[in-house]
C-alpha cells in the first residue's frame, strides 16, 4: 500500500547528499535549508507534481511542518510521499516557501502562518488567512487558550460527579466585549485602528489605452446572494474585465481543529458534519476512515455497504444540488435549484431514518455505523435511487442543450489539468479538465475496490464540462448504489466489537485521503496515544480548490467570475473551518 | 437549430408545471387533503412537493433526535439514571453537569441529585442516549421551542428533563421494544444461571 520510501530515501540521498536527516515513521525528514531544491527535485525529476497537504505541528520542543506529495502520472499515482521539516526554533519559526514550485502552497502556507505563526520565507503575501490582521497570537499552539478556558482536554471535571448549578450564561454574554474577550498585554480598545486593507491590493493605478486612472476594485460579499455563503472577494476591474481576486476567507471561522484536538476521538465525529454540511455522511467517512486507519480497525460487510451507500446518495445530491446552485448564479434563478432540492428532501428522508437526522447526521462510528436499517428502509432506498436515476436524465433533458447555458458557460473558466495539479484542484473540477484521478480508484478505501464503476473526465475544464462531469458522476453514483443495494447482506453485525466511547487510539501519525464529492478530504492526524488527539487536521477540498479562483477568473467578465465561483463548487463551513 | 434546446428545456418546467395541478388534485375536495399531502410527498410523487407549515406538519421519523430527556419508571424521584457520568463525559460540547447525590455520612449514591443541560450548547448529537449504560438518557423529539427569555427557558434541570417511560415507548416504539427484549432475555439468563 505505502509507497517504498526506503527507495525514494536511497534515490535522494544519491541526489543530494544529507538531505533526508530522519525517518520518522512513514515520513522522510528534510533539512528546512535544502527544502525548495529537494522539492523541484521531487517535482520535475521524479514525476511527484502534485503538493495536495500542507500543515503543520506543535510539539514541545519544535514544530513540524509536514507535506504529502502525490503524482499526477498514471504509473504513480496512488500513495504519495509524506515528508517533513523539523523547525527547533520555536522562538522565531521560519521555513522555506514553496509558493515558487507549488501554488497549491500560496493558502496553506498562509494557514499555517495564521495557526501556529511559522514565517515561510520567500511567500508573496503571508498574511493571515482565517483570522483578522491583529489577532492576538496563533490558536493551534499549544499554549494559546480561549476564553472561559477550563482544561486542556474534555471531558472537563466540573462536569461529574460534584458538578454546581452552573449559571447560564447569556449569549450576550458570550458574544459581548467583555469577559469572552481576551486583550493583548497593553492593548487599548479606544486606540485600536484597523489595518488598512488597500495594501493586499495590487497596484491602485492603471494604464488604460495611455491613459492613468484609477484601478476599481468591488467588493461582492461577505453577505452576497450568489456567494455561496460568506465569502467576501475584492474584485479588482477594469472595464468590466476581472483583473484581480482577492479572497477574504473566515467569516464561518470557528477553529474546528482546536476543537477537535481538545475533543475526544468520538466527539470529533460530530463536529465533522458541519465542515461541508452539505455532505454530512462523506465527511464522517473521511474521518472514521482515517481513525481507522491508525487503529488498525476492521468493519464488519454490511456497516461497509451502508457506509458506500450514504457516502453515494451524498455525491448524487452534493452534485445535483451544485448544477441547480450553478444556474442561480447564471441567471436562472430558482427553477433549476429547487428540483434539485426536491430530490434532496427524498435522501434527507432517508437519512433522518436511518440515523435521526437530516443534515447533522452523525453516522459513522468507529469500526461500524450508529444504526442498522430495516428491510423496509432498504426497498425504499432503491426507490429513491431509481428516482434519482430519472431526475438526472430530466436534467439533463432540461439543462444540457440550452443555448444560453452553452453561450455562457463554453470556455469561460478554462484551466489545463497541468496547471490545476500545480494549484492542488482535486475533484469534479480537475476530472473535467481531462486528468483521471480518483481515489477511489486510486487508494482504495473501505469496499469501494469491489464495485464496477467508471471515473468520466472531459477535456477542457470551462464551466460546461464541469456541469458535465458533475453528471456523469452522479451516474457513476447511481451504478454504485445499484450494486450496492443489490449485494448488501441481509443480515449482519454493523458494529465491530463493542463500541466504545472512549477508544484508545495507538500512537502514531498519518495522512490520510478520499475522495469526498468536492474533492480530496484528507485528515491529518497526530495521536499520542491518549484519548484526545494530539494534532487534527482537516485538508479540506473547498479551501484548496478557492486557491485557483483568481487564476481561473482572470480575463473573464465580472459576471462570470460568480458563475466560475459557483462551478468551483465551495461550501464554506469547510473553507472557514 | 438555435432555440431547440431551451424548447426542450422549458418543456420539463412546463410539464412540472402541469402536474403541480393535475397530479393529485380533486377540486371538489378541501385543498390540503390529508392523502393528497402522503401522495405527493411520496418517491413517486409528481406534483407539489411543498406543504403549508405550520398547519400542515410532516409525520417525524421515530428515529429522529433533538434534545435529551431522562426516563423514570415508576415515580419521578426514582430515575433510571445512577450519575454515572458516561454522558457527561462523552458529551462533545460538554453541556451535561451532573451533581451525584449523596447520603447523610457523605457516601455516594447512585442517582442523581442535580442534571442540568444547557440546551444552547446541546448540537443534538444523540451520543449521550447511544453510550448510556442504563438506558436513562433518551432523545426527545419535541423541537418546537421557541421563548422569549433563553436564560430561564433553555437551560434544563432534572425536573424539566424528566418523562415517563411511557412517553419514551410512544415515541421511539421500535427501539423501546427491543430494549425490552434484552433485557427480558437478561433476566431469563440471569433466572437459569441461579
Amino acid at each position: 500500500m505505502a509507497t517504498d520510501l526506503g527507495a525514494i530515501e536511497a534515490q535522494l540521498n544519491q541526489a543530494f547528499p544529507g538531505a533526508v536527516i530522519d525517518r520518522d515513521g512513514d515520513w522522510l525528514v528534510i533539512e528546512a535549508s535544502r527544502l525548495p531544491t529537494v522539492a523541484q527535485y521531487l517535482r520535475d525529476e521524479m514525476g511527484y507534481d502534485w503538493l495536495t497537504h500542507l500543515s503543520a505541528s506543535d510539539y514541545p520542543d519544535r514544530f513540524e511542518v509536514v507535506y504529502n506529495l502525490y503524482s499526477s502520472r498514471p504509473d504513480q499515482q496512488g500513495p504519495g510521499i509524506p515528508f517533513k521539516v523539523r523547525v527547533p526554533d520555536k522562538a522565531n519559526p521560519h521555513v522555506p516557501s514553496l509558493t515558487s514550485i507549488w501554488k497549491s502552497a500560496d493558502f496553506q502556507e498562509r494557514e499555517v502562518w495564521d495557526m501556529f505563526g511559522i514565517r515561510f520565507d520567500g511567500h508573496p503575501n503571508l498574511k493571515r488567512i482565517l483570522l483578522w490582521e491583529g489577532f492576538a497570537g496563533h490558536p493551534l499552539r499549544k499554549d494559546w487558550h480561549e476564553p472561559y478556558y477550563e482544561q486542556e482536554h474534555k471531558p472537563f471535571p466540573s462536569r461529574w460527579p460534584h458538578a454546581q448549578q452552573p449559571k447560564p450564561r447569556s449569549a450576550e454574554e458570550r458574544v459581548r466585549w467583555r469577559a469572552n474577550v481576551q486583550y493583548p498585554q497593553g492593548f487599548d480598545p479606544d486606540q485600536w485602528k484597523p489595518v488598512p486593507e488597500i495594501d493586499v491590493l495590487p497596484a491602485a493605478k492603471i494604464d488604460l489605452n495611455g491613459l492613468e486612472t484609477d484601478q476599481v476594485y468591488v467588493n461582492i460579499g461577505p453577505q452576497h446572494p450568489s456567494t455561496h455563503g460568506v465569502l467576501r472577494m475584492i474584485v479588482g476591474l477594469n472595464g468590466e474585465t476581472v483583473t484581480s481576486i482577492y479572497p477574504v476567507l473566515g467569516h464561518l471561522h470557528r477553529n474546528h481543529e482546536k476543537i477537535g484536538e481538545r475533543n475526544l476521538w468520538t466527539g470529533i465525529i460530530p463536529y465533522t458534519d458541519r465542515l461541508d454540511y452539505v455532505c454530512p455522511m462523506y465527511n464522517n467517512f473521511g474521518y472514521v476512515v482515517a481513525v481507522e486507519r491508525l487503529m488498525g480497525q476492521e468493519v464488519p460487510e454490511r456497516a461497509e455497504y451502508l457506509r458506500v451507500i450514504m457516502g453515494e446518495l451524498t455525491r448524487v445530491i452534493n452534485h445535483l444540488l451544485a448544477i441547480g446552485f450553478q444556474f442561480n448564479e447564471l441567471g436562472a434563478m430558482f427553477t433549476p435549484m429547487i428540483y434539485a432540492f426536491t430530490e434532496r428532501e427524498h435522501v434527507l428522508d432517508l437519512f433522518e431514518e436511518a440515523s435521526g437526522a437530516r443534515m447533522m447526521v452523525n453516522y459513522y462510528r468507529f469500526g461500524g455505523v450508529a444504526r442498522d436499517v430495516s428491510d423496509d428502509w432498504l426497498k425504499r432506498c432503491r426507490k429513491v435511487v431509481d428516482r434519482l436515476d430519472r431526475k438526472i436524465d430530466e436534467f439533463d433533458t432540461m439543462l444540457s442543450d440550452n443555448e444560453i447555458f452553452i453561450a455562457r458557460a463554453r470556455g469561460v473558466g478554462a484551466m489545463s489539468w497541468q496547471e490545476m495539479v500545480n494549484y492542488g484542484v482535486t475533484g469534479p473540477v480537475l476530472r473535467s479538465a481531462g486528468l483521471k484521478y480518483d481515489i477511489r480508484k486510486v487508494e482504495p478505501y473501505s469496499i469501494y475496490d469491489t464495485f464496477d464503476f467508471e471515473v468520466p473526465t472531459f477535456e477542457t475544464g470551462d464551466i460546461y464540462d464541469r456541469y458535465r462531469q458533475r453528471m456523469a458522476e452522479a451516474r457513476e453514483s447511481v451504478k454504485i448504489l445499484r450494486q450496492a443495494l443489490d449485494r448488501i447482506p441481509a443480515r449482519g453485525p454493523i458494529q465491530a466489537g463493542k463500541k466504545p466511547w472512549n477508544p484508545k487510539v495507538p500512537a502514531g501519525e498519518l495522512y490520510s485521503r478520499v475522495e469526498h464529492p468536492k474533492g480530496e478530504l484528507g485528515f491529518y492526524l497526530v495521536s499520542d496515544g491518549g484519548t484526545n488527539p494530539y494534532r487534527y487536521h482537516v485538508r479540506s477540498p473547498s479551501f484548496v480548490n478557492l486557491g485557483a479562483l483568481e487564476a481561473m477568473s482572470v480575463g473573464h467578465l465580472f459576471a462570470d467570475a460568480i458563475v466560475i465561483l459557483g462551478s468551483i463548487d465551495i461550501t464554506l463551513g469547510e473553507v472557514d473551518r | 437549430m438555435f432555440g431547440i434546446g431551451l424548447l426542450k428545456g422549458l418543456s420539463v418546467t412546463m410539464r412540472h408545471f402541469i402536474e403541480s395541478y393535475l397530479y393529485d388534485r380533486k377540486p371538489w375536495e378541501p385543498r390540503y387533503h390529508e392523502e393528497w399531502l402522503r401522495k405527493r410527498q411520496s418517491v413517486e410523487g409528481k406534483g407539489l412537493f411543498t406543504i403549508q407549515y405550520p398547519e400542515q406538519k410532516r409525520k417525524i421519523s421515530e428515529h429522529f433526535r433533538f434534545l435529551p430527556m431522562l426516563v423514570y419508571d415508576e415515580t419521578p424521584d426514582k430515575p433510571r439514571c445512577t450519575a454515572c457520568g458516561v454522558c457527561a463525559r462523552v458529551c462533545p460540547p460538554q453541556c451535561i453537569w451532573i451533581q451525584r447525590a449523596t447520603d447523610e455520612k457523605g457516601r455516594p449514591q447512585a442517582r442523581p441529585a442535580g442534571f442540568w443541560i444547557d440546551t444552547t450548547i446541546c448540537m443534538s448529537c444523540g451520543f449521550c442516549a447511544e453510550f448510556c449504560p442504563f438506558d436513562a438518557i433518551k432523545m426527545n423529539q419535541e423541537h418546537e421551542i421557541p421563548t422569549s427569555d433563553r436564560d430561564r427557558d433553555m437551560f434544563y434541570s432534572l425536573e424539566k428533563l424528566l418523562v415517563p417511560v411511557e412517553y419514551y415507548a410512544k415515541l421511539h416504539p421500535s427501539d423501546y421494544a427491543a430494549e425490552q427484549q434484552e433485557r427480558q432475555a437478561k433476566q431469563e439468563a440471569r433466572k437459569q444461571e441461579a
